[in-house]
């Protein structure tokens, strides 16, 4: 069923129920979010997203209202920034202002939309968490001083990936999110897929890994498919330097949709482990010598073709890899055929 | 009501993000059924979990079917419309009452029976299925089984609905669609087809034998009696993550010439007389195809370490053979697949750049396909065939010497040989070793506990490992990985093979367990 909206002033047509929120963001209209996760289900928590509508006493949140046919829909006015400021400068009254040093600087929700909003710091003053932050597994530093209370943590850990590790512990005040008797995240309470990490809208939760290789802003960020199982997960290389220094979500990706599980996030280290094989080996007397690629390719090009001069080509074949690309298994299978001459080639999927 | 049916499949182990998939439908109201002798995530949270015993996924199915005529449940308009050959599924399908069904299964009748009308009463209803269907001895029936039981239903052809083969490696789906497979050319034309072969002729500039080649298990046969002479082995392990490493280590032994090519040294690098030094995806261009047949674009985020990323060796290897290879970059090789393979011809570089493509995509303005057999299947007159197949059961069963049936698998943690999960940070610390898991009955029995060691052997040898009691084995059940280098588990795990595809039964050999 479609709907007509107008927002700002914008006529708008709408396919099927939505929420405002949804419809303004595929319109290109800004609206400021801290608790809002495309993956998650609608919040209202952080009330940054509050719009105006036409006979409505007061303003509602957008990611939590769904669009009704008619709705007169403002997203900014004077009341929304009063409104927005306000709740951020609570926020940022409970946080912080080490920005300067902080892991999360310039891919920061929070810090982004404090500049935005031109919020200066202290107009509240008040009680502040001054908690240790906590490293006790290798995967995920968890600041809770630069904790938001927003819960996509929470609720990714629970609504997504259903692994029940962290929820919001305490009331009040006290309230944040935790595992279970704060026990360190170990295997028996967390599966470190780090989606909690890839929610988080602060510097509450890092990866561990990547701390101090360098911020967002200056990596280069290099969409590829993930290496492992056949999901076909894409993500981000974030890459310093020419090294892979940490993975980060692609939260457009077909497939997985930001999503990753603890091989794809942080099954990374081994592209620069010092047991790479860097140079051909040669074998001579039992024991592998170094050697150049001419020197390695010759060989292997002369005794490939010494052996199917000798044997014919049926005595000669290869094993293609289902972990390289297509391009590469289309190769070697033509090389098969046409440097050898047999169809003795196969790859790894029957065993 | 939508239903799940996952059969011989671990995704929150082996697929993490599939399982995500999973826990949304089962978040939005869908049934689960689940078919797998392990105690699952899945099947713990299963609205049915069907606990066969390894190797009887034929009389399970066969149970289902028989369930499902009796009561009338069959989708009779699908079945006449688009199959043959019912009249003898009907008639096998008979012959699996459910008292046989229990005693071959070990599955209770209470759950056959839910399972079936849950199955066949769904508006949609799909079935994913794992390694579990087919690293059996009788994979490729136990794989057609399942289509048996989608056909009856009428369940397969609509979004939502049909069989998924959850791929176990990032492009195995791809490495079988581009040519190396000893009987088919890439895009699954036959050697065999005088047509075909004229086509890729004409294009390569050589003469290409019709005569099918070995496949990869039949090389090691044949490198093992001395019969087999050159192997390149590009990226994989088979002296680590190959059945009955014995057999395997001898051929490898015996092949007069081999050539490996890796990111790291491995068990199967030992045997080699050249390693060449391969490049890891972070260092090179190409695409994945993943295992819904969507073509995605692997990028170069680093340089390669040792210079040379593999489509590049095998372009100068070749044309130090004597067939030049020429490519200034993959996309020229990606555009020389779709020119020769319909079902990339439509497939760029320049089309996948923003999002990966699903073939078929026979064409430059085709926008790929994401449901299959929409109107016809994939067979001369487009109809699909019912096969009526038999419970045959494992290649080895256990009996009073090695009295415990042994599952391999892995788990979420590693990969396979684990040559690059146990070199990431964080992971070899939190699953450093390891752990045969065992039943809290067979342990019980075993006089075993948790962290103890124990000698597990088979009738190929031994290994040294600690235990794990978890009620995720049944009793009569054991479960190992294959990721550590320290325990060979496949030095176990027997020489049965489906007679079509060649596939190792990985999942069923017999063991023996004592405390050491």
């Amino acid at each position: 069923m479609n709907s007509r909206v107008t927002i700002n002033g914008i006529n708008i047509i709408v396919k099927g129920e939505k929420t405002i929120l949804a419809v303004c963001r595929e319109a290109g209209i800004h609206i400021p979010t801290l608790c809002h996760d495309e993956r998650l289900e609608p919040y209202g928590g952080c009330r940054l997203c509050l719009v105006e509508i036409k006979g409505t006493a007061r303003p509602l949140a957008a990611c939590t209202t769904p669009v009704q046919d008619g709705m007169e829909i403002s997203t900014e006015s004077e009341t929304l920034t009063r409104l927005r400021r306000t709740t951020l400068s609570l926020i940022l009254s409970n946080h912080p202002g080490d920005c300067m040093c902080c892991e999360k600087a310039g891919d920061c929700d929070l810090q982004e939309l404090a500049y935005m909003y031109n919020i200066e710091p202290g107009e509240f003053a008040g009680e502040k968490w001054d908690l240790p932050v906590r490293e006790d597994n290798p995967f995920i530093t968890y600041e809770p001083n630069k904790c938001i209370l927003c819960a996509r943590c929470a609720r990714i850990c629970n609504e997504v990936v259903m692994a029940e590790t962290i929820a919001i512990t305490g009331r009040g005040f006290y309230a944040m999110p935790d595992t279970a008797f704060r026990k360190a995240r170990s295997l028996e309470n967390c599966e470190f897929c780090g989606q909690c990490v890839s929610a988080c809208p602060t510097g509450a939760l890092t990866d561990r890994k990547g701390r101090g290789r360098g911020r967002s802003l200056g990596m280069k960020k290099v969409k590829t498919t993930c290496s492992y199982c056949g999901t076909g997960c894409n993500f981000y290389l974030n890459v310093k330097d020419n090294r892979v220094v940490k993975v980060t979500s692609d939260y457009d990706a077909p497939v997985n949709k930001g999503n990753l599980c603890i091989k794809g996030r942080y099954g990374y280290d081994f592209i620069h482990s010092p047991d790479r094989i860097k140079t051909p080996l040669i074998k001579r007397d039992g024991v592998f010598h170094e050697a150049t690629w001419d020197e390695a390719l010759e060989l292997t090009a002369k005794k490939f073709k010494e052996l199917v001069e000798k044997h014919g080509p049926e005595k000669v074949g290869g094993f293609s890899s289902s972990r390289c690309t297509n391009e590469e298994n289309y190769l070697l299978s033509k090389w098969v055929r046409c440097a050898i001459g047999s169809n003795n080639v196969d790859n790894c999927a029957r065993v | 009501m939508d239903v799940l049916f996952l059969f011989g499949s671990n995704p929150t182990e082996a697929h993490p993000i599939i399982s995500l998939r999973i826990k949304e439908a089962l978040r939005k109201g869908a049934k689960l059924v689940v078919g797998d002798p392990r105690k699952t995530w899945m099947a713990k949270h299963a609205d049915v979990w069907l606990n066969l015993k390894p190797g009887s996924n034929i009389a399970l199915i066969n149970g289902l079917i028989r369930v499902i005529l009796e009561n009338g449940w069959e989708n009779r308009d699908f079945i006449s419309r688009r199959t043959e050959g019912f009249e003898e599924l009907k008639a096998k399908g008979w012959e699996y009452d459910l008292e046989r069904v229990e005693i071959l299964t070990g599955v209770a009748r209470e759950r056959i029976i839910e399972a079936a009308r849950l199955y066949s009463h769904a508006g949609n209803a799909m079935i994913v299925y794992g390694l579990g269907v087919v690293e059996h001895s009788t994979g490729t029936e136990n794989a057609m089984a399942i289509a048996n039981l989608a056909l009856v239903c009428g369940q397969i052809g609509r979004p939502s609905t049909g069989i998924m083969a959850l791929r176990g490696q990032n492009n195995v789906q791809g490495a079988s669609d581009l040519g190396p497979l000893p009987a088919t050319l890439p895009g699954y034309q036959p050697v065999a087809d005088g047509k075909a072969r004229e086509k890729f002729e004409k294009a390569w500039n050589v003469r290409i034998s019709p005569k099918a080649g070995l496949k990869s298990v039949e090389m090691l046969d044949e490198c093992s009696k001395g019969n087999f002479k050159g192997l390149f082995i590009l990226g994989e392990d088979p002296a680590q993550t190959d059945p009955d490493l014995h057999h395997i280590w001898k051929a490898l032994d015996s092949v007069e010439f081999l050539v490996v090519q890796d990111i790291f040294l491995t068990e199967t690098t030992r045997f080699a007389d050249v390693i060449l030094p391969g490049a890891s995806f972070a260092e090179k261009d190409g695409t994945f195809t993943n295992g819904e047949r969507r073509v995605q674009r692997v990028r170069k985020a680093v340089e390669p370490l040792a210079g040379m990323a593999e489509w590049q060796v095998i372009s100068r290897l070749s044309t130090l053979m004597g067939y030049p290879m020429q490519y200034n970059h993959p996309s020229e090789i990606m555009d020389e697949i779709a020119s020769l393979v319909p079902i990339y011809g439509g497939i760029s570089y320049a089309r996948i750049e923003k999002e990966g493509i699903q073939w078929p995509c026979p064409t430059k303005d085709h926008p790929g396909t994401t449901t299959l057999y929409t109107d016809l299947f994939s067979r001369p007159g487009g109809l699909a065939k019912f096969v009526a197949l038999d419970h045959q059961g494992s290649g080895e069963v256990p009996d009073e010497h090695y009295p415990l049936v042994l599952i391999t698998g892995r788990i979420r943690e590693h990969y396979n040989n684990g040559s690059m999960t146990r070199r990431s940070s964080g992971i070899a610390e939190i699953a450093p070793e390891e752990l045969i898991e065992i039943s809290p009955e067979d342990a019980e029995t075993l006089n075993v506990t948790s962290g103890d060691l124990v000698k597990v052997s088979s009738r190929r040898g031994e290994v040294s490992v600690k235990a794990k009691v978890t009620n995720r084995s049944q009793a009569g059940n054991v479960f190992m990985t294959f990721h550590h280098r320290n325990v060979l588990t496949n030095i176990l795990t027997s020489g049965h093979r489906d007679p079509l595809a060649g596939t190792p039964e990985y999942k069923a050999c017999a063991v023996r367990i004592e405390k050491l």
